[in-house]
């Protein structure tokens, strides 16, 4: 039996996994720009700039970097592009809090608004739509691509953060553009990122991928039925002027997914706010010392299940082991950072598994999500006080 | 009685006058040919078809070389004169073949009609799927030149109704890539363009020389034009422009029943271009409308950081009853003044959007007043509660002037949530304001609150669709103001975007996929860096923090 302490998340935690600038995956694939003798200066004071929220010095480096001589795509992947990356290693570590990596963001994506403007578009190049999958918040990586791509001589529109697919494909529809760009960070919105490519590729757009979301080395990428995937702004545009694959005919998305006739997605999707209030309501029969939890460690406490259950539907809907497990070793990495045992999330697991014994992909998914995160908890020796 | 002649395969012929007889008088034509290469014997039948047999002499010459030469005892195919027969091998025990000629004319022919059927049946379901799945005019025209050089001719060319003295047109040859044109030219120098760009009937093939095609009308290196049919394309009651159809030299020209199927596709295409330049036509109109009704982009104010987040109740929606919007206003002294506004009209949609777009206009000419709220919104709750619509609305009127870094607010909630302050240490207050909505009762109350932002010091202003989001882990909380105090904590000393972005951002969240109604948020901000000399561009300047 746990110190039932050590089961809830400290008040430290973060209030929102979704505010995780990159999420698992990011670890593995998420590649940090290249340093080089050129760059690395600049990239130390923009990020002394962008971590003390110095907007001005943050200005004053960018239009100093390219008075150097650097040219204008370097500065926007090499230097503002690195610095937002260990934005996102330093959140992920818990030396950078929450509005650190806002005020952080904000700061870069002033400091790409500063720089010179952008050439008339090329006709030769088509005219490329980039936007952020729904729900997705993290705008900065698409909003570098974008600039890479006006840089390159394409026609482009950038849409944002959280573009609702119906915007996205009336946009098309205006603008006819040959190619949509969507970048993605959070797995979870992997079913919403499907439903938006297979309605692009449906009005005759190609469509390109990137983006933590889509898995190390894009493994889930080629399972949605893209025309391409990159794993940085720089590779996605050579691949765009190499020139995509026209997208195939209309289709449903159980053509891509057949596993999904299995309905074991649709079930569990479903039921998932009342499988986290019944997850939630067992924990606290099991450790009565919840009962004394504050409303903020509560909370806290159901978030950690809904994300679970998230990473679990979307496990299931691309069929992948290795997204579940994945999310389950970066959490536990996560709460060790914040001095939580990362053991706590194995009672839910638990709780789940007796929960979800009719649906066999899902039980072998819990299955391996229990076996990767016990094996690593052994491994680090972070399991201390673990339960049941 | 000979069984063996009444058996259907030839291989069953067994030795006998009788079969013979049997083999002489058969309806199907019937030879042998011997190992050294002559006509042994033939039937009748065998005569009708092949009237050149002579038994004991050559085949060679009698017989088509198709049938020279029996291959591993499969039955061989062929064309005799206008016919075409399947010819089945039986070896004889000589060292001979027996060889059984079938006419199957009419039955190729229906395969043959029957895989182009299916082809041209197939070819339609993929056009229309293609061209409906678009709504945009010009990769319309380009789906149907694709389609159409693919599988209709060697080349194909979309032409659109001229706009002004120019003709729209998309070329697409076989297996290449598409090419927009829009040119002066005059479609009547192309005989049956004219008339088709006019919707007439279509001009038949043969009647058009294919030599008049001139060079606009093909693509680039398109050479030697053999045969040209062209189509109109049918639109809603007025032409959608014609399809032109190009064939080299080498190829034969175009049939009718190729001119029939032909007008099948174009009445596909004609329906799509005309769907698609309705929606463009509807879809420019409504954004000309919409400009009005959209929330503004935010004027900056120097020394002053505005940011501002708008998201409508529907995904599908661009509007709502939620607004907000900036005025920069005549201030005194050397203070820049602005009036923020922001509020929520009871109702959804386009309707309550309408109303917003009323009410911004009303504040606008009611800016001279801006310095006195109460008067504001007396005057403008008079122009609703007198106006035909029984909607009403709550808003928040933030003043903004700027003392050396510090920002002054003047701010009034008009039966609207109270704005929050995030002060520096992380502290949230709410604005000590209150007031009656506008719209309904013929007087309204306020009370104006009053409070300077120090830098990094953030006011934030909302509607209620934020704190009643419904949703969080469980599905069914709403996320309330506690939460978002909770959440503005955190928020000191973070640039107006990134404190508007984090509160949409968690709103969202805790929403996830369920509904919600329009939220809309400003944060008015006093830098936190405020510059102290001038920059020139080369130097850096210096900065307090």
């Amino acid at each position: 039996m746990t110190a039932p302490t050590a089961t809830p998340p400290s008040p430290e935690r973060p209030a929102d996994g979704g505010s995780v600038p990159f999420m698992p995956g990011a670890r593995a694939g998420g590649v940090p720009p290249e340093r080089t003798e050129e760059t690395g200066p600049w990239v130390e004071k923009l990020w002394s700039a962008a971590a003390s929220g110095d907007e001005y010095a943050a200005l004053d480096t960018v239009r100093s970097a390219l008075a150097s001589g650097l040219d204008t795509e370097t500065v926007l992947l090499d230097v503002i592009g690195a610095v937002q990356h260990r934005v996102g290693v330093e959140w992920a570590a818990n030396r950078m809090s929450v509005a650190d990596e806002h005020a952080a963001t904000a700061i870069n994506d002033r400091a790409i608004a500063s720089l010179p403007p952008h050439r008339i578009p090329d006709r030769a190049h088509g005219r490329v739509t980039v936007a952020c999958v729904d729900g997705e918040w993290h705008a900065l990586p698409a909003r570098l691509l974008a600039e890479v791509l006006r840089l390159r001589g394409w026609h482009v529109d950038y849409l944002g953060a959280q573009v609702p697919s119906p915007h996205l494909i009336t946009h098309l529809h205006r603008t006819g553009a040959d190619v949509v760009a969507l970048s993605g960070s959070l797995p979870t919105r992997l079913p919403t990122a499907h439903a938006a490519i297979t309605a692009c590729q449906a009005v005759g757009a190609s469509v390109i991928v990137g983006g933590a979301a889509f898995g190390p080395g894009g493994r889930y990428a080629g399972r949605l039925g893209v025309q391409g995937w990159a794993p940085d702004a720089r590779s996605a545009a050579d691949l765009l002027s190499a020139g995509l694959a026209a997208p195939g005919a209309a289709h449903q998305v159980t053509d891509d997914l057949p596993h999904l006739s299995d309905q074991e997605y649709t079930l569990v999707k479903r039921s998932a706010r009342q499988l986290v209030r019944h997850t939630f309501s067992a924990l606290a029969e099991r450790f009565p010392a919840m009962a004394a939890y504050d409303e903020e460690q509560r909370e806290r406490t159901a978030e950690d299940l809904a994300h679970i259950v998230d990473f679990l539907c979307a496990a299931l809907y691309v069929d992948d082991v290795g997204l579940f497990t994945g999310f389950l070793a970066w959490t536990a990495d996560i709460l060790t950072a914040r001095g939580v045992p990362a053991a706590s999330l194995l009672p839910s697991l638990d709780l789940l598994e007796e929960q979800l014994r009719d649906f066999p992909r899902t039980r072998d998914l819990l299955a391996h999500g229990h076996r990767a995160l016990t094996e690593k908890i052994a491994a680090d020796g972070t399991g201390q006080g673990k339960p049941v | 009685m000979n069984v063996a002649a009444n058996r259907s395969h030839p291989g069953d012929i067994a030795p006998g006058a009788g079969v013979d007889a049997a083999a002489s008088a058969a309806p199907y034509p019937m030879l042998v040919i011997d190992a050294e290469g002559r006509v042994t014997r033939h039937n009748a039948a065998a005569s009708a078809v092949l009237p050149d047999l002579r038994s004991g002499t050559a085949a060679a010459g009698a017989v088509p070389p198709w049938l020279a030469e029996p291959v591993d005892g499969a039955e061989v195919r062929g064309r005799i004169g206008e016919r075409l027969f399947a010819a089945h091998p039986t070896a004889l025990e000589d060292g001979s073949t027996a060889w059984w000629l079938v006419d199957d004319t009419e039955y190729r022919l229906a395969v043959d009609e029957l895989a182009v059927e299916r082809e041209r049946a197939q070819f339609l379901i993929e056009a229309s799927n293609a061209l409906l799945s678009t709504l945009n005019p010009e990769r319309c025209m380009e789906v149907a030149a694709r389609l159409a050089a693919k599988h209709l001719a060697d080349a194909a060319v979309v032409v659109a109704p001229a706009i002004g003295r120019r003709l729209p047109m998309t070329l697409c040859a076989r297996g290449g890539p598409v090419e927009r044109r829009a040119i002066a030219v005059d479609p009547e120098r192309v005989p049956g363009l004219e008339e088709a760009l006019r919707g007439f009937p279509p001009v038949p093939s043969r009647w058009i020389d294919p030599g008049s095609a001139p060079e606009w009308l093909m693509p680039k290196g398109f050479g030697g034009v053999g045969s040209v049919a062209i189509t109109p394309l049918p639109g809603h009651g007025v032409p959608a422009g014609a399809l032109v159809l190009l064939r080299t030299s080498n190829h034969a020209g175009f049939s009718e029943s190729e001119e029939e199927f032909a007008a099948l596709f174009a009445a596909r295409v004609g329906a799509a271009m005309s769907a698609a330049r309705l929606y463009a036509e509807q879809a420019s109109i409504t954004d000309v409308l919409m400009r009005e009704l959209l929330p503004p982009r935010l004027r900056q104010i120097e020394g002053v950081e505005l940011a501002s987040g708008y998201r409508p109740a529907g995904d599908s929606a661009r509007v709502g009853g939620d607004f907000y919007d900036i005025h920069l206003t005549e201030g005194a002294g050397t203070a820049t003044r602005a009036l923020v506004a922001l509020g929520d009209v009871c109702g959804k949609g386009l309707e309550a959007a309408v109303i917003t777009g009323k009410i911004r206009n009303t504040l606008h000419a009611l800016l001279p007043m801006a310095d006195d709220h109460h008067r504001m919104l007396s005057m403008l709750n008079r122009a609703l509660v007198t106006s035909d619509h029984t909607r009403f609305a709550t808003l928040v009127l933030a003043s903004i002037a700027r003392i050396g870094p510090h920002v002054c607010l003047q701010l009034t909630s008009a039966g609207h949530p109270a704005p929050l302050i995030v002060r520096r240490d992380g502290g949230v207050e709410e604005a000590q304001t209150s007031g009656s909505l506008v719209g309904v009762l013929p007087e309204v109350q306020s009370a104006t609150a009053h409070t300077t932002l120090a830098p990094g010091e953030t006011c934030l202003l909302f509607t209620d669709g934020i704190p009643e989001a419904k949703g969080g882990p469980m599905g069914d909380e709403l996320f309330g103001v506690a939460r978002l105090k909770r959440a503005l904590g955190e928020c000191a000393g973070m640039p107006a975007e990134a404190v508007v972005e984090r509160v949409q951002m968690l709103a969202a969240q805790w929403v996830g996929e369920g509904k919600h109604d329009d939220m809309a948020l400003i944060a008015i901000t006093a830098p936190r860096g405020t510059h102290l000399t001038a920059v020139d561009g080369t130097t850096a300047g210096r900065y307090t923090a």
